[in-house]
């Protein structure tokens, strides 16, 4: 477990990157740290491996305070992948991967075994790549190979610098789609840095929203587009991304009966006010009828054509409340 | 043409010291020049403030021309060999050193910043990516002082430090054509001798995965 604990990070001109944060990222869960450039996302990132180090706050690593820690010991037992590949050109595939195991000093037969073991595991045999150059390879065979690197010494933790951002579309979803895999294998503490929605959906288990230096929300994808804490968060997800992603399911009829037609003379078929307006446009559909009665407590209390449950889902992407 | 084979076998042992006295003024100052201007190079790239004052200094040596500078030398230093290796190595400082500072600072720092984040130490940074990244451009910097040092070194007869100027200055003296070819030749042949053989180490020495 990660904790930032009153954590500001001021520069001498003054200006606040970062403001009095409190957050707790949770072990083996991928949390991305999403927000417009500029927001601090990559400065509250970079000091959980004390590249950037707070003006004030501490933060805990597994309630440790990480101040008194040596930073070359502390970087080298958390992974760290860069936004732009930064695998180092003048060395093979096999010696960039080894890097962090070289450090740590660990015996050869031992470092050539994790090197073979975590290419495999990206999908490039090693018999082919370990002696190649970065530069040999393709953008998505680098990043795969910058992201087994940053595994490589076992790290409890690992960070990641909106590492796909570089990519062309196919490999970056290919790339996050392994990440997603990966995961569910080495069962990580990632920290992601991204600046797209998209990507923060897919892949995270926990999203946290930044802002000029501050969190405006924190929780799962679903709970994001289910419920935006604000406008700006409501507005960084998209509104297309709501109508898309979020399920009809959850919401029922009776929070929107303000919005349903009283008096109607014709037919109509009944439907339970605790039913969801998803349910209630697929009754719709299949009925001959333009109008829904909707039910409760065994009287009808409003009718609705799908104008009006189109209106309520309307509603529901807006957030104004009725 | 024949006045000059003539020259050449006549008085072999004089131009054969003469080419050995070049060469050992050449290397020397070029290696002193290394041993100077790399670190400096290096260290002005931690403290980046002074690097255009320190760089400027030696660009101003740089423009003192070079007959002038061993003239100047010599009411302080005296005559003969250290005079004109101070001279020579004066001259070598600015090519290496600006080239040393240039590749390093010219090393992308992405590459610097996933070392530094994967808990590199500030020496294993340096000696595993910043100078092997480098040095193509330092060993450019090597080439460009040792030719212009081969050169200026023909000078040094003037105070007293032989080498193929000797031979050279000889000739002119006695309007002696032959032997005045006889030294520049050498001089031309040694530049571009020794050009060859850094321009044959510099390819040997770039990593590998920088030449595709």
């Amino acid at each position: 477990m990660i904790r930032f604990e009153n954590v500001t990070k001021r520069f001498p001109d003054g200006t606040e990157a970062l403001k009095d944060i409190s957050l707790v990222l949770p072990t083996h869960e991928l949390t991305a740290i999403i927000g417009p450039s500029g927001c601090g996302k990559t400065t509250l990132m970079k000091m959980i491996n004390k590249l950037e180090k707070p003006t004030d706050g501490s933060i805990y690593i597994d309630e440790k305070p990480i101040n008194g820690m040596d930073e070359v010991q502390l970087r080298r037992s958390i992974g760290y992948v860069i936004q732009r590949i930064g695998l180092f050109p003048h060395m093979t595939i096999s010696d960039n991967v080894a890097l962090v195991p070289k450090l740590l000093e660990w015996p050869k037969a031992r470092k050539e075994e994790r090197v073979r073991e975590l290419l495999q595991l990206v999908g490039l045999d090693p018999e082919i790549y370990m002696d190649r150059y970065p530069l040999e390879l393709s953008g998505g065979q680098q990043q795969r190979v910058g992201v087994v690197r940053a595994l490589a010494g076992d790290p409890n933790i690992v960070l990641m610098d909106e590492p796909f951002s570089a990519l062309d579309p196919i490999s970056r979803e290919q790339l996050q789609d392994e990440l997603r895999n990966l995961q569910q294998t080495i069962n990580k503490t990632i920290v992601f840095v991204t600046h797209d929605m998209d990507e923060a959906l897919k892949i995270a288990d926990s999203i946290i929203v930044m802002r000029d230096g501050q969190v405006e929300q924190t929780g799962t994808p679903q709970q994001l587009i289910d419920d935006p804490a604000n406008e700006f968060v409501r507005n960084f997800i998209g509104v297309e991304r709501i109508n898309q992603k979020r399920t009809f399911g959850e919401k029922r009829l009776v929070e929107f009966l303000d919005l349903f037609t009283r008096d109607w003379a014709g037919d109509a078929e009944n439907i339970s006010a605790d039913s969801t307006i998803e349910a209630a446009f697929n009754q719709l559909d299949n009925s001959n009828q333009d109008y829904l009665a909707i039910v409760e407590d065994g009287k009808v209390v409003a009718y609705a054509n799908d104008r009006d449950l189109l209106k309520a889902a309307l509603v529901k992407e807006s957030g104004v409340l009725v | 043409m024949r006045n000059f084979f003539d020259t050449l076998v006549n008085r072999q042992d004089m131009i054969i010291s003469a080419l050995l006295e070049h060469i050992y003024l050449s290397f020397v100052a070029v290696a002193i020049g290394i041993a100077i201007a790399l670190p400096l190079g290096i260290v002005i790239t931690r403290y980046r403030r002074y690097a255009e004052p320190i760089i400027g200094v030696t660009a101003v040596f740089q423009t003192i021309p070079s007959l002038a500078l061993f003239g100047f030398l010599v009411p302080i230093l005296g005559i003969g060999s250290p005079t004109a290796l101070i001279a020579l190595i004066i001259y070598a400082l600015l090519p290496i050193l600006r080239n040393t500072y240039a590749g390093i600072v010219g090393v992308d720092g992405s590459t610097i910043e996933a070392g530094r984040g994967m808990g590199m130490t500030r020496t294993q940074i340096l000696r595993q990516i910043e100078l092997p990244l480098a040095l193509p451009f330092i060993m450019a910097g090597i080439r460009t002082a040792t030719v212009l040092t081969v050169g200026i070194a023909t000078l040094a007869t003037f105070v007293g430090a032989g080498g193929l100027g000797d031979i050279i200055y000889r000739g002119l003296q006695s309007y002696n054509n032959a032997l005045v070819l006889a030294g520049a030749l050498p001089v031309a042949l040694l530049a571009i001798g020794f050009d060859q053989i850094l321009k044959w180490i510099e390819k040997r020495a770039t990593p590998k995965g920088l030449k595709t």
